[in-house]
């Protein structure tokens, strides 16, 4: 890539026209935001507001690393256009800590260290705090078929199921 | 006996670096200048021998060096500088309780620097296993160097002996007077640079109080808080986005291409270098968009597709075949001859990919002739010189950075991101950060060798084995050799040309190697009517291998149970990488021939355990990806393409498909520590074939055993 047939090009021309402005309501904060139409809510997340805690790891709604909650339901957010989510309540993983304290759905995961890369902790807690919202007291089936849509690839589920139970507790 | 017998650490060719390790010296000013006054153990040959004031040899620093120091400031902050990455083995933290055990310091008084070329010592990298084995013994023994060193400047201060002193929370103390002062007070105003002590006291595993326990996870809340930067995360001020335009295949040639529309769009930053062509942006939908509207014509070839590799891979050996490419003893073919039962079979192995959740991701900026690049990668100077051979540059004008990564699983020891990132703020003279896309991590990084194994065996009645030829095509030499005790044996790795590129993997080819021997061995104790486990140890003298066979069969009921119908059990075992492993799986085939993995029981030791809850992490860990390996894993591919690149076409281990899993971890606190992050895997898919041929009487032979889920294959 040393060779000599480098070609470079700067170019600066009119900005772009073709934006949507919107208000997302997100951790609490209302936050205006430009994107374009069908821009998904976890680029709006990462690149326009620095909310980096929410992963992409696969662009399908495939893995969770991108999990957020949507009024209450946990979506992936790198398949939701950020416009569907207007006028609606989205808490990310920033979100969960108040104050300085955790949330206990995070209490739970600290202490029982289930992670190893951690790269998929947002998305699972954030799932978790789903689950424990709607079922506070869920068997391990139901945490099993709740958690299906998350992946941890390092593959410490059993772990992982275990902090959701002391969490529950 | 063998109890202690040391099985040598037989590398891959995927852990050998390219080249001869670097050059590294010390120069003692600069080094404090560097990291400010106070005292440092340091641990690398030539720096001795410079602090000695001896010339340091020529020759570099061989490739299993390692190196690091521990510095202890003038405030008492204990800093440890080493070139090893924490990929999620969490060896932050088991390297932390190590340095603490030693100074008696508590865990949080350690400040771990790590995988940042500009900082640490030169290290080939984070894979084999050898964190723990390597860079812990001798963290502990540069710890321990410097704990008798404050002891000994204590007792010049004090006029008393040493020995009499102790270190205590970050002091040293006199029990006798209640002398104290604290090892702050002690280092200020020094520079005293010491070579490590080989010969120094350490704490046995059976004293030790702070290693050896399960200590809460260095930076845990960072993570579970979404706090920490991921390169994937990071910005920088100014900072544009790359992408990268990707040929349709591999091996695809440039043939001509249109810029024009790319140039034309606003900020953008269009990059072509040969057939290197790439964009950055001041936002990654205005990169995604001038990717879309660069039209490319690229030439491209006919390539094998999956289902000619194993042909394709029989008739395209290259040769060679690394260090251990043939071991023989004895006369096979004579072995073959005294036999009462032969068994002969073939073993095809697919390529599988390591999936790390965050894809391969570099953050570069170039300044002053410079060059610094963030990025994931388990050779932070492996990197290191890539880019230097790429950009012609200095490796000292080149600095690799890697904060802790989205994993990697011997994934990423390239640093394709990095050269990519690098070239394009080169030119847009600007930083670029570039994320590889899913799509783009399954294609462009490397996978799992795919193989075919071909074994031979000759059995006697009582139970002996008398010949065993195993030839290995393409999946790589790591767990080669038997356990077992064969006089006659001939066995051979045969690399083949790949279509497709293939590189390190969790346990390299023992996944591959120890599959195929384990289920040969189950089928030989079949056609002799003996037990698999029974087999097992009468044919094996390691009682380390035998310990673990023993506690996984115990644990798991092997013949206590009795069977429900459609249950089959299997087992297998093994060692890599100073870890031994037996695993137990009990799996059920219905009616309809579905197979489900219903538990898996695995014994595991790796010598003195450093932290139980990481290790069982690890463990568990090993085993699911393994399961993903061993029942639907695959790459499919065809003319240079992937075809499932993407995690809704290639299937990983979820929640819903975990068995029961039972891990029994065998704390020998008389051995040294292994590591853990490799050996726990190998012994899983052996385990579930073997407990498949048990319900069903189908021997599987082909990794994945059953990709759909359904047994296709009558039995034999």
């Amino acid at each position: 890539m040393t060779g000599k047939s480098v070609i470079v090009y700067f170019v600066n021309l009119l900005p772009d026209q073709n934006l949507t402005f919107m208000t997302l309501n997100i951790n609490g904060v209302k936050q205006e935001v430009s994107a374009e139409p069908g821009t998904d809510l976890l680029s709006v997340l990462r690149n326009e507001l620095d909310l980096t805690g929410s992963k992409y790891g696969c662009g399908e709604g495939a893995c969770g690393a991108c999990m957020v909650l949507i009024n209450g339901k946990p979506a992936p957010s790198c398949i939701t256009p950020a416009t569907d989510a207007v006028g609606k309540e989205i808490i990310t993983i920033e979100g969960l800590e108040k104050n300085g304290n955790l949330h206990p759905v995070q209490e739970a995961f600290l202490k029982a260290d289930p992670f190893q890369c951690s790269y998929c902790a947002s998305g699972i807690i954030m799932s978790s705090v789903a689950l424990l919202r709607n079922n506070s007291t869920p068997s391990e089936n139901e945490i099993i078929t709740a958690m299906n849509r998350n992946i941890c690839r390092c593959g410490t589920y059993l772990n992982i199921v275990k902090a959701i139970r002391l969490a529950a507790k | 006996m063998m109890e202690n017998a040391k099985h040598t650490f037989d590398p891959d060719q995927y852990e050998l670096p390219p080249k001869p390790a670097h050059k590294f010296r010390l120069n003692r000013r600069k080094f404090f200048a560097v990291v400010g006054s106070g005292l440092a153990v340091a641990f690398i040959c030539k720096d001795v021998l410079s602090l000695a004031g001896e010339p340091a040899p020529q020759s570099a620093v061989p490739a299993n060096q390692v190196g690091a120091w521990i510095h202890i400031g003038e405030d008492g902050t204990v800093s440890v500088y080493t070139g090893k990455v924490e990929v999620g083995q969490n060896i932050r933290t088991s390297l932390s309780q190590i340095v603490a055990e030693e100074l008696h310091v508590s865990l949080q008084s350690i400040n771990m620097i790590m995988g940042d070329t500009g900082l640490v010592p030169y290290d080939a990298g984070t894979f084999g296993s050898r964190s723990t084995p390597q860079m812990g013994t001798q963290l502990r023994k540069a710890a321990a160097t410097a704990r008798e060193a404050l002891k000994e400047m204590a007792a010049k201060s004090w006029k008393t002996k040493p020995d009499l002193l102790q270190a205590d929370q970050g002091n040293i103390i006199d029990p006798r007077t209640r002398n104290k002062i604290s090892f702050g007070d002690l280092t200020k105003g020094q520079q005293l640079l010491l070579p490590i002590a080989e010969e120094v006291k350490v704490t046995p595993a059976a004293d030790w109080l702070i290693a050896g326990k399960t200590v809460p996870k260095i930076n845990g809340r960072s993570f579970i808080t979404g706090k920490h930067k991921y390169v994937s995360d990071m910005k920088l001020p100014g900072m544009l986005y790359g992408k990268i335009l990707r040929p349709p295949a591999y091996e695809a040639k440039l043939v001509d291409v249109d810029l024009t529309k790319a140039q034309a769009m606003t900020g953008v930053v269009v990059v072509r270098d040969g057939d290197f062509i790439g964009v950055a942006a001041r936002d990654l939908r205005t990169a995604d968009k001038a990717l879309q509207v660069i039209h490319a014509k690229w030439e491209t070839t006919r390539q094998p597709s999956t289902s000619e590799i194993f042909s394709y891979l029989l008739k395209n050996t290259t040769g060679g075949g690394g260090r251990n490419a043939n071991n023989e003893k004895g006369n096979v073919e004579e072995g073959q001859a005294f036999a009462d039962f032969k068994h002969t079979k073939t073993y095809h192995i697919h390529y599988i990919a390591h999936v790390p959740l965050e894809p391969r991701a570099a953050l570069a900026q170039w300044a002053e002739g410079k060059l610094t690049v963030w990025t994931g990668t388990q050779r932070p100077f492996g990197v290191q010189e890539e880019l230097s051979e790429v950009f012609n540059i200095s490796k000292e004008k080149v600095r690799v950075i890697m904060p802790d990564t989205g994993s990697a699983y011997g994934g990423k020891h390239s640093g394709e991101a990095a050269i990519e990132a690098a070239r394009l703020a080169q030119e847009a003279k600007k930083p670029v950060k570039l994320v590889w896309t899913r799509k783009e991590e399954f294609t462009w990084a490397y996978f799992r060798p795919a193989g075919v194994i071909e074994v031979s065996s000759g059995i006697k009645k009582d139970g002996t084995i008398s010949a065993w030829k195993f030839n290995n095509y393409n999946s790589g030499a790591s767990g080669l050799n038997t356990q077992y005790r064969i006089s006659n044996q001939q066995i051979a790795y045969h690399p083949s040309d790949t279509p497709l590129k293939q590189g390190s993997y969790r346990g390299l080819a023992s996944t591959a190697n120890v599959f195929a021997r384990e289920a040969h061995i189950t089928d030989m104790a079949r056609l002799l009517k003996m037990d698999q486990l029974e087999f097992r140890l009468l044919n094996t003298d390691d009682l380390r291998l035998k310990a673990v066979l023993e506690a996984a069969a115990n644990a798991f009921g092997w013949n206590g149970n009795k069977k429900p119908a459609g249950r089959g059990y299997g087992i297998s075992c093994g060692y890599e990488k100073g870890g031994y492993v037996a695993t137990c799986a009990e799996v059920a085939v219905n009616s309809d021939k579905a197979v489900k993995v219903v538990r898996i029981t695995q014994a595991f030791e790796c010598g003195a355990i450093v932290h139980p809850l990481h290790l069982e992490n690890q463990i568990m860990g090993s085993i699911v990806q393994g399961l993903g390996g061993a029942l639907f894993e695959a790459i499919d591919f065809a003319d240079g393409k992937i075809l499932n690149a993407s995690l809704s076409a290639y299937r990983v281990p979820r929640f819903g498909d975990m068995p029961k899993i039972d891990i029994v971890m065998l704390d020998r606190k008389d051995l040294p520590s292994a590591g853990a992050g490799e050996a726990a895997i190998i012994g899983v898919a052996p385990a579930v074939r073997n407990a498949i041929l048990d319900a069903s009487g189908v021997g599987l032979t082909t990794l994945p055993l059953v990709p759909d889920g359904v047994l296709s294959q009558r039995p034999a």
